[in-house]
């Protein structure tokens, strides 16, 4: 198990990059302790497998240094580095069976057989394969190949840091949740850093004590689940994390509050915009956009335009001077209808300025 | 499960194919089944003959002979051709230039007629002029294919080989490159050895194509005539008279249409029959 | 157009795949099929749309039997869960290539394809190779072909599966309104829930090779006739306890914990019922007095900033709590849970819907 730094690390796949654009990872620093779970959430093309492979050590870094534990590890292989990583498509060793596949990194590394025998039975009990271990790892499910890939990590006590890459991808949709709950209870038991890759907020946010949020290269913000909901540093982050994202519109500031469209909207507290912002933003999660009379004190006026249905609560689309603003309501409370007014509660209401959080 | 198509159309499209298979497969088998049980005089003369000609060439020494030289040849030839090649695929480059370069020059022996391959060797390897062949005598080898039996029989592995390992290799090249590279990453975290690589990776990824690899070296080899034919003739004596240099030499050489008829059908149900067995050993335990 | 299936049944190989199948598709409507892998959703589909003609049972277009009538003279597209398109194409001859088939003049095609690669907002990438496309934008073609072809049936098999969750949330949003176009009827196969709520329309729930209930999406998910459909309909899985009801209160399993009965289950009669409650109505019970109690292990706790998601054993059934803000629990850790019996159902114990509270 490893504390893991990540120092002025910079990659680009092209032999000689001139611009920024030209790095597919735009500069990172990062602090991962030991026996913590972190996630990479991003897009697709965000700089995250990249970094996850420069971790592992598949991929070297144009620049900057990987540190394991204070030791710089850029040089070494991934074997080397005593890694595991369960990747996105099951990767088993056909021929084998599940006891087999769970022993092979522990017999390649000559350990004696009955030790052998004692961490697969272990591990196996943790993953729930102890009833599979003699079947061949062919036969098994989609799941059961993950279970074994995330086994062969777990078998080697020696491994600093066990990586996911969007594991969930070949799961059955209705088996996900189970899956990934396993893989927490498995960190909360054996405290290993685990760091997971994934594009899916909820996988993300459920799985890890801290996410690191990427965008173009970008690490745009590292945080705890609650941090990244309740006070999203960048615009991206806000609209990325919660579903339906953020509601963003452009703001001024003036009198201690913001004024969008000539409307006075109440902060929390004052605050001034950075002298040189080109372009200043308001942002509110549709959690905190709360229907009230049109005729109450700060009341803003919108129209209902629609009204989605998620079972637990209805997504209300509606019109601010122009503006989409996305209201949540709870099952059981009722939702206007035409023109309404809608109240943002100051203390969850944020303002960017160039997409970056204004404090 | 849309096999029952209700498309009549489509059928059209698959009659050239049909009749092209007609003429130069079914029907010609059947005239071969047809002169099998009939003794031939000049001028079509044509009497039936019933078994007696598969009972005279399956009881014949000059067959069992050539079955077993021939079965001999095959099998040294795949125990040559399949590990090499695999070797071979296993150490060219995956990527890059020098990729393109190789698959170039493996290719290169499978495009060359094999009549010019049987003549290229034969020069190759003739004893007074041929390259190979006045080396290995001024090296001090007693080397005389024309003469020599043991020699004879070197040449011609040594020529299938040449000829023949470029097709194992490029389908086992074309059987790895389908390998993921998570393979290989798992493998190297697992800190697997290369040669468990092979053995638990790339050697069950590449069955598949192992098996038709074998199949196909097995049939053609069954199957081979034009190049021992240029190269040796079947010389020296019979040593290295296979089972279709004898075939001809039946028909042809000595017109007996009956009994060679005979043989070519025995000896097309000798390929069917170990093609069917080779297939059902090596898929075996799958789709179960 | 109407879309009918009288009495259809497919049985391969003495397995039988959908069984005795009687349903009446909503005219010009949007209708999901609901259901896990395997459940038989794509076998419909492909009967629907005839790829595969039905072992028994008919097909009614406008009334008319097309049971053997093969897919080309059925005027029907299909959308699948892979992206496919021409690769050795750019996106506008994808896109006008069933146009092209069906004899349309050039000045017709041009117009067609450019209106709804408008719509599909394709048309800066019309020059394009279906490979320099990322995954939603060559989804966004697939649809497109399926678009612009004018068909009577639309079957969308999965489409939004692989891609990245964002996209598929923005996409979710786009597809009713796109599909909605005069005579069309659309068939959207998915397994997620909450996908099926967002689509609206009309939901069927599939298991095991038959359609468990039909209707308007809010009333199924509301009012499920049996507990196949609310289970098929909840993710995470409906959570179950086996009730029985004396003297006016339902007693749980453990003899100890009782429930006061209210509204429509005060006059059934006294026996044991199976009690289904959705994830999101049973909360952290904290200091809660009143109400309806119940003790269980965790399993696990996840935190997704907003809310959390708690695993726990209730006598030895898994259940989940879904809810509102962040609380940590430990694994093992004994917890009270508040059951929010207004929102529950009641089973009979063979399974049929026998009252509801949700509303």
């Amino acid at each position: 198990m490893a504390r893991i730094e990540l120092k002025d690390l910079r990659h680009s796949y092209l032999p000689h990059p001139q611009r920024a654009d030209d790095y597919a990872l735009k500069k990172v620093d990062l602090v991962w302790d030991n026996g913590g779970a972190y996630a990479l959430l991003g897009p697709s093309g965000c700089g995250k497998t990249t970094l996850l492979n420069i971790i592992s050590g598949l991929l070297c870094p144009s620049e900057g240094s990987i540190l394991f534990d204070g030791v710089e590890v850029n040089d070494l292989s991934p074997e080397q580095r005593q890694i595991a990583q369960v990747f996105q498509f099951p990767v088993v060793y056909d021929t084998m069976t599940v006891y087999d596949n769970l022993a092979f990194p522990l017999r390649n590394r000559h350990v004696a057989e009955k030790q052998v025998d004692e961490r697969v039975r272990a591990v196996a009990e943790m993953t729930d394969l102890t009833d599979m271990l003699h079947s061949k790892a062919a036969g098994l499910t989609a799941d059961g190949k993950q279970k074994i890939s995330l086994g062969r990590g777990l078998v080697r006590e020696d491994v600093n840091v066990i990586m996911f890459d969007e594991p969930l991808t070949v799961i059955d949709p209705h088996l996900k949740w189970r899956l990934r709950s396993k893989l927490k209870e498995l960190h909360q038991r054996v405290r290993m850093t685990m760091i997971y890759v994934t594009h899916d907020q909820t996988e993300a946010l459920t799985f890890a004590d801290r996410v690191v949020v990427m965008h173009d290269g970008w690490v745009v913000q590292q945080g705890t689940p609650v941090e990244l909901f309740e006070r999203p540093r960048h615009t991206f982050v806000g609209h990325f994390i919660g579903s339906p994202g953020m509601n963003l519109m452009p703001c001024e500031l003036a009198d201690g509050g913001a004024r969008v469209a000539g409307h006075r909207i109440a902060l929390e507290r004052a605050i001034t915009a950075p002298r040189d912002a080109a372009r200043l933003e308001l942002g509110v999660r549709p959690e905190f956009v709360r229907f009230v009379a049109p005729d109450s004190e700060g009341a803003l006026p919108v129209d209902v335009v629609g009204v989605r249905d998620t079972g637990r609560s209805r997504i209300v689309e509606t019109d601010f001077a122009g503006h989409k603003v996305r209201a949540l309501v709870p099952e059981g409370v009722a939702v206007p209808g035409g023109r309404t007014g809608v109240s943002f509660e100051p203390s969850r209401t944020q303002i960017y300025a160039d997409g970056w959080i204004v404090e | 499960m849309s096999a029952k198509s209700t498309n009549q159309k489509a059928w059209l499209l698959v009659a050239p194919v049909v009749i092209l298979v007609a003429f130069n497969a079914v029907i010609p088998l059947m005239t071969v089944v047809n002169y099998s049980v009939q003794e031939t005089f000049g001028d079509n003369l044509f009497f039936f003959e019933g078994m007696k000609w598969f009972e005279e060439v399956l009881a014949s020494e000059r067959f069992h002979d050539s079955l077993l030289r021939q079965l001999q040849f095959t099998f040294i030839i795949l125990a040559i051709e399949v590990p090499l090649g695999v070797a071979i695929a296993l150490a060219m480059p995956r990527k890059g230039f020098w990729a393109s370069v190789c698959l170039v020059l493996m290719a290169m022996p499978l495009l060359i007629p094999w009549n010019v391959v049987g003549a290229m060797w034969n020069i190759f390897a003739l004893p007074d002029i041929g390259l190979l062949g006045k080396t290995l005598n001024a090296m001090g080898f007693d080397y005389n294919f024309t003469r020599q039996p043991v020699a004879a029989w070197v040449t011609l592995i040594a020529m299938d080989v040449w000829h023949w390992t470029s097709l194992v290799v490029l389908l086992s090249y074309a059987g790895l490159s389908a390998i993921p590279d998570a393979y290989y990453q798992a493998a190297r975290i697992d800190g697997a050895s290369s040669w468990a690589v092979f053995r638990y990776i790339q050697l069950p990824k590449l069955k598949h194509v192992l098996t038709i690899a074998v199949l196909l070296r097995f049939m053609d080899s069954f199957n081979i005539y034009t190049e021992p034919f240029v190269l040796t003739g079947g010389g020296p004596g019979n040593s290295t008279t296979l089972l279709s240099l004898d075939l001809v030499k039946i028909a042809l050489g000595q017109f007996d249409l009956g009994p060679a008829a005979a043989m070519s059908l025995i000896y097309f149900l000798i390929i069917l029959l170990f093609s069917w067995i080779f297939y059902t050993v090596m898929t075996r335990g799958e789709d179960k | 157009m109407s879309l009918a299936l009288k009495n259809v049944s497919l049985c391969v190989d003495g397995q039988t795949h959908i069984y005795d199948t009687t349903v009446e598709l909503v005219p010009s409507g949007f209708n999901v099929l609901l259901g896990t892998t395997l459940a038989g959703k794509t076998t419909l589909m492909r009967l629907m749309a005839g790829l595969v003609p039905p072992t028994s049972g008919a097909i009614l277009f406008n009334g008319v039997d097309v049971t053997g009538v093969p897919v080309q003279k059925r005027n029907v597209s299909m959308v699948y869960q892979q992206f496919i398109n021409y690769p050795n194409m750019n996106v506008f001859d994808n896109i006008a290539s069933p146009l092209k088939l069906a004899g349309l003049t050039r000045a017709d095609i041009r117009q067609r394809v450019q209106q709804v690669a408008e719509l599909l907002r394709l048309d800066p990438f019309l020059k394009r190779r279906p490979a320099e496309l990322s995954g939603g934008q060559q989804q966004r073609c697939a649809m497109a072909r399926a678009l612009v072809k004018d068909s009577d049936l639309v079957l969308l098999d999965e489409p939004l599966a692989n891609l990245d969750y964002k996209l598929r949330e923005e996409l979710r949003e786009e597809l009713p309104r796109l599909f909605a176009v005069r005579e069309r009827t659309v068939v959207y196969a998915t397994t997620e829930p909450s996908e099926a709520l967002l689509l609206g329309g009309y939901t069927a729930a599939m298991h095991e090779g038959r359609i468990t209930q039909f209707g308007p999406t809010g009333d199924i998910y509301r009012h499920p006739a049996d507990r196949l459909t609310a289970s098929v309909f909840s993710d995470p899985p409906i959570n179950m306890v086996r009730v029985t009801k004396q003297a006016g209160q339902f007693l749980l399993p453990d003899g100890v914990t009782t429930w006061d009965v209210r509204g429509p289950y005060v006059g059934l009669k006294d026996g044991t019922y199976e009690f289904g409650i959705r994830p999101h109505h049973v909360h952290p019970a904290g200091n809660m007095a009143d109400g309806a109690f119940v003790e269980g292990q965790v399993h696990i706790a996840e935190i997704s900033g907003s809310e959390s998601m708690i695993h726990f054993d209730l006598l030895d059934r898994p259940w989940v709590s879904l809810t509102h803000g962040v609380h940590a629990f430990g694994i093992g850790e004994r917890a009270r849970f508040c059951v929010d019996i207004d929102h529950s159902m009641l089973f009979s114990t063979q399974g049929d819907l026998v009252a509801t509270m949700a509303t």
